[in-house]
């Protein structure tokens, strides 16, 4: 690993760097739209169908720009989009198949125009079959400043846009009846995702590049509740995922694509887990709690008609060995010494304990809310 | 393309001397002197009058031939059995769907051009409720069809968007993501975005379903304000109990119009047989005996 | 023909074949996107088993596959379960971070392994001749033509034997849940055929291309009937034929032939697409065309009854305000009119229309529907 390092000078990291930031911002940014408006899928199937975009440009032009490759997919992306839209619409086909067969069909047509060109005289490899996995080692400073640009413009217009395709992703018959032209509205929007696509396909690939996507939307979304946030948060996780990737990959010696993915998978799982408020890990550690309150009252409760079975001693301790058997020794001891902070309960010696006035009080409260729930 | 090129010249050329009457709703309404909702000055307009719309589905008539007259200041409610076509009306003339024959007119103009006089409250079933946005936030979308593109709602939007939830009691919770509210809660949210657009028709899908008695208080009440205000409000309606105690108006719909008027006039048990009838052996049958009762 | 050729011709056709028959409950389904899914993650089946046997040709190579794709339904579900994303997004996390894993691991093992990327997604048919299945040194033919041989006998034995619960929860899932067949059960069932399958065709096809041969041959025969077993048959057949032109074209392009198989599975739906008897573009058209006459002698009619013995009768029925109202063009009114009144169903004088009893019932008829 070491000596592979070193084949890199700084430039070339840098370059790749760079790249992958420009693909994680614009991809995060503009993919939080297409998460929300549930259009993952139609992602994967637009950015497999952008490899014949590639080998056609190509072999159209015979340039090998950065910018007339990504015209090319992004043109053959935006068909495959237009292609799942218009099935559905005019037959009984469903939006999961037409989805699958544009994005096989569009791919299958891409290998047979792929490997049409790599048999072309002049041609060699091209470096276009890096298109399948994405190869960071392979970024230029062209490619790197194609993507920015690129990437600036799709940028611009959401920016410009802000509150027609935030009303259009919430609730666009709202959006109509205020005027807005839902439907161009809702072409341009589709058409920014496949800005969001054709910027990572030579980083990252036509074949992982929906995870790019969607990933940093789906992180950032854990986050927080406001869409202006979540966009600049799945700009931050893409642009993260992205350098993280790139780096880790160059240095690993493995395919860029996946390593990014990963990284990216690795943000949304991390957030899944731990984001306040949605993050399972606190959604998990509140209901422990309220497990654990309703257990302590249970004990209050419990303690409470021990002593009113013998109604003269009210104000005496009581042996608690029966709650011990009951629900436990050390919940129960647990729940006490926390009542009695509280100032609840008071221990007296031993296993003996009473309740305080307060206590009374509270655990009449707790009764007469439970009586209403276990009456008939 | 925008609702400004669309509705600015029509009521630039309104002549300011005849506006009359609910000179405060002309005021803060769109904001052009003339009377928005009556532009020609001549006052006895329909505030929503809908001719002959027919409408299909894939050659399924679902509307044929209706009219639907709702007079300046009304409570109408549309009633009619399951797939009698109400959402269909409502949203033919809120523009949404484009009849086969037929049109629809506000204050005597094409929707296009009276779009700031009309506020829609849609089923509370048809929006994301898991989207990223907080109470304030989807209130303040009332605001969006006066601003135009580009330009960004600011403080002011804000403030009237604040106004309105206070408006319906919900001023507490602006800040609240909307998934973490109840049903009733998030109807009150709808009509709040609704009341900011400060409009002189509102059109409401079904505003009472599945709310809680303090959200249908809140309703009730609204409603009377806005008539008390000489604004209109037309909204599907499910119950026929409640239809004499909150609407003024009504019009029985099923595919075809059966009657509609004033509700002593139109609401009779006669009417709502011709309405439910056609249905009572089919899905209504199990709910036609305490339904199709007139109230008392 | 060589014989090679016809070799390969044969596989060619048991994939699709083989392909066509789950493929078939999983357009019924809705579940034509989890294909995608499991064609990309059972690559990280294979590559963890061959760690375990260290043998390409092992079969627990396609019990792993298999135990992946279950994997990935089930990683979906939990992922979706947990309320933070939607299905769509689930989809589109898990099976991508599983074949990154994959692809990583591969890569990481290359030059030990007879297994790359480029073959795992683009399959490489043309060699299957070169694998033999050799029993007891006898030769049996190409390894690929009894491999999935067996899998299209294992799907077509699972469609037989669970044709009925198939049937019904791909219809109506409730119904069948009701009636005692654990919906559950049949979904990994039919997922765990779905991988099998996968990994099968996978050699031959690539992982992307399985997916066509999974969607394509259903969709189109989803365009051409009602019935679930000609479904199947038709599903069958149309991915043997786009197998058999797949080949052909690829070499007449010199392209490869998986993908060159995916083209022609897509000409093959446009065509359907377009030309299906009933449910095709043309046809619908045409039906379109033709409902657009009646609806519009409908409209006349409801519009002269809704108006007749009303006080605007006289203005209603006027052809010029017919016309204005209906948005019709006068060619298109004048037509209306001459058909209705063929048809006995109104008269026209001076410029007004009255309706026959006939028409009259008719429009009763039409607005009762």
């Amino acid at each position: 690993m070491e000596t592979l390092t070193g084949l890199f000078t700084d430039y070339t990291l840098r370059t790749v760097a760079l790249g992958a930031a420009a693909l994680g911002i614009v991809s995060g940014a503009l993919g939080a739209f297409a998460v929300l408006r549930r259009q993952a899928l139609l992602g994967d199937a637009m950015s497999h169908a952008a490899l014949p975009g590639v080998a056609l440009a190509f072999l159209l032009t015979g340039s090998r720009a950065p910018l007339v490759l990504m015209i090319g997919a992004g043109l053959t992306g935006w068909l495959a989009a237009v292609a799942v839209v218009g099935i559905v619409r005019a037959s009984r086909i469903k939006t999961d198949t037409a989805m699958a067969l544009t994005l096989s069909v569009g791919f299958g047509a891409g290998l047979v125009a792929l490997t049409y060109v790599q048999r072309q005289p002049g041609a060699g490899k091209a470096g276009l079959d890096r298109f399948l996995f994405g190869q960071a080692a392979a970024i230029l400073q062209t490619d790197v400043v194609t993507m920015a640009a690129v990437g600036a413009l799709g940028l611009l217009a959401v920016l410009a846009l802000w509150k027609e395709f935030k009303l259009l992703s919430f609730d666009p018959d709202f959006a109509a009846t205020l005027g807005m032209p839902s439907r161009r509205l809702d072409v341009a929007l589709t058409s920014l995702l496949v800005v969001a696509i054709v910027v990572g396909l030579k980083t990252v690939g036509v074949v992982l590049m929906s995870a790019m996507v969607v990933a940093p939307g789906a992180a950032a979304r854990q986050w927080t509740d406001r869409l202006g946030v979540m966009v600049l948060l799945s700009a931050l996780f893409g642009a993260a995922a992205g350098v993280l990737g790139a780096v880790l990959s160059t240095a690993a010696g493995v395919s860029t694509g996946p390593t990014i993915v990963l990284t990216a998978t690795g943000l949304v799982a991390a957030s899944m887990l731990f984001a306040p408020n949605r993050g399972l890990l606190w959604a998990r550690l509140r209901a422990r709690r309220r497990r654990w309150l309703l257990a302590r009252e249970t004990v209050l409760a419990d303690l409470a008609a021990l002593i009113a079975q013998h109604p003269r001693s009210v104000r005496q301790a009581h042996d608690v060995a029966a709650l011990h058997s009951l629900r436990g020794r050390s919940a129960v001891n647990r729940a006490l010494a926390e009542l009695g902070a509280q100032g609840l309960v008071r221990h007296h010696h031993d296993n003996a304990w009473s309740l305080t006035s307060r206590g009374w009080t509270a655990a009449a409260r707790l009764e007469r809310r439970r009586a209403p729930a276990d009456a008939p | 393309m925008s609702a400004r090129a669309d509705g600015g010249p029509a009521r630039a050329g309104a002549d300011p001397a005849a506006s009359r009457a609910n000179a405060d709703a002309a005021a803060n309404g769109a904001g052009t002197g003339a009377d928005p909702a009556d532009p020609d000055g001549r006052g006895e307009l329909l505030a929503v009058h809908a001719t002959d719309v027919t409408l299909a589905y894939q050659q399924r008539p679902v509307l044929w031939d209706v009219d639907l007259e709702v007079p300046r200041g009304a409570l109408m409610a549309i009633v009619g059995p399951n797939g009698a076509g109400k959402t269909t009306l409502l949203r033919t003339v809120l523009g949404l769907l484009r009849p086969a024959a037929g049109g629809v007119r506000i204050f005597g103009r094409p929707y296009a051009e009276q779009r700031r006089l009309v506020a829609y409250v849609p089923q509370r079933s048809s929006v994301d409720w898991d989207f990223p946005t907080t109470v304030l936030d989807v209130v303040t979308m009332g605001t969006y069809g006066g601003l135009g593109w580009v330009r960004r709602p600011g403080a002011s939007e804000r403030r009237r968007a604040q106004a309105a939830l206070a408006q319906v009691g919900m001023q507490d919770y602006e800040a609240r993501q909307i998934s973490q509210l109840s049903g009733g809660q998030q109807q009150r949210v709808f009509l709040a975005r609704a009341l900011v657009q400060d409009a002189q028709v509102y059109l409401m899908d079904e505003p009472f379903q599945g709310v809680d008695a303090t959200t249908e208080r809140t309703i009730v009440e609204l409603l009377r304000a806005l008539r008390a205000d000489g604004r209109t409000v037309v909204a599907v309606h499910h119950d026929l109990q409640t239809v004499r105690e909150y609407f003024t108006h009504v019009t029985l719909l099923n595919v075809r119009r059966i009657a509609d008027g004033p509700v002593a006039e139109a609401f009779t048990e006669a009417n709502l047989r011709l309405t439910y009838g056609g249905r009572m052996a089919g899905i209504g049958a199990a709910r036609a005996p305490d339904h199709a009762e007139p109230p008392a | 023909m060589t014989p090679a050729q016809l070799q390969v011709l044969a596989v060619a056709v048991v994939v699709a074949a083989a392909c066509a028959v789950p493929g078939v409950f999983l357009v019924l389904r809705r579940m034509a996107m989890l294909s995608d899914a499991i064609s990309h993650t059972v690559l990280l089946g294979i590559v963890l088993a061959f760690l375990v046997v260290a043998d390409l040709r092992s079969p627990i190579l396609i019990v792993g596959a298999a135990l992946v794709g279950l994997l990935t339904v089930a990683l979906v579900e939990a992922v979706n379960r947990t309320g933070l994303v939607r299905e769509d997004t689930a989809i589109g996390l898990v099976f991508p971070a599983l074949f990154s894993i994959a692809v990583i691991l591969i890569s990481s093992l290359a030059g030990n392994v007879h297994l790359d990327t480029h073959a795992v997604l683009l399959g490489e048919i043309a060699f299957a001749p070169f694998n033999r299945f050799t029993p007891f040194g006898v030769d049996l033919g190409p390894a690929a033509l009894w491999v999935m041989g067996g899998i299209l006998l294992l799907d077509a034995l699972f469609a037989a034997v669970f044709y009925k619960e198939l049937k019904l929860s791909a219809f109506d899932p409730a119904l069948a849940a009701a009636l005692g067949f654990s919906p559950a059960l049949i979904h990994y069932g039919l997922m765990a055929l779905v991988s099998v399958t996968a990994v099968g065709a996978f050699d031959a096809v690539g992982s992307i291309l399985v997916v066509a041969l999974m969607v394509g041959p259903p969709a189109c025969a989803y365009l051409l009937t009602d019935r679930l077993p000609r479904m199947l048959m038709l599903s069958v057949g149309i991915g043997a034929a786009s197998a058999v032109g797949g080949y052909w074209l690829a070499r007449v392009l010199d392209a490869n032939i998986a993908g060159a198989m995916a083209a022609v599975v897509g000409a093959a739906f446009g065509l359907t697409l377009a030309f299906a008897p009933q449910r095709g573009l043309l046809a619908a058209a045409q039906r379109r065309r033709r409902q657009r006459w009646t609806f519009a002698r409908q409209l006349l009619l409801i519009h002269l009854a809704t108006h007749e013995g009303s006080a605007s009768e006289a203005a209603e029925s006027r052809l010029d305000h017919m016309q204005r109202h209906m948005r019709w063009p006068a060619a298109f009114t004048a037509r209306v009119v001459q058909t209705a009144a063929d048809r006995n169903l109104v008269v026209q004088r001076d410029a007004r229309l009255y309706l026959t009893d006939h028409g009259r019932a008719e429009a009763r008829a039409a607005a009762v529907r």
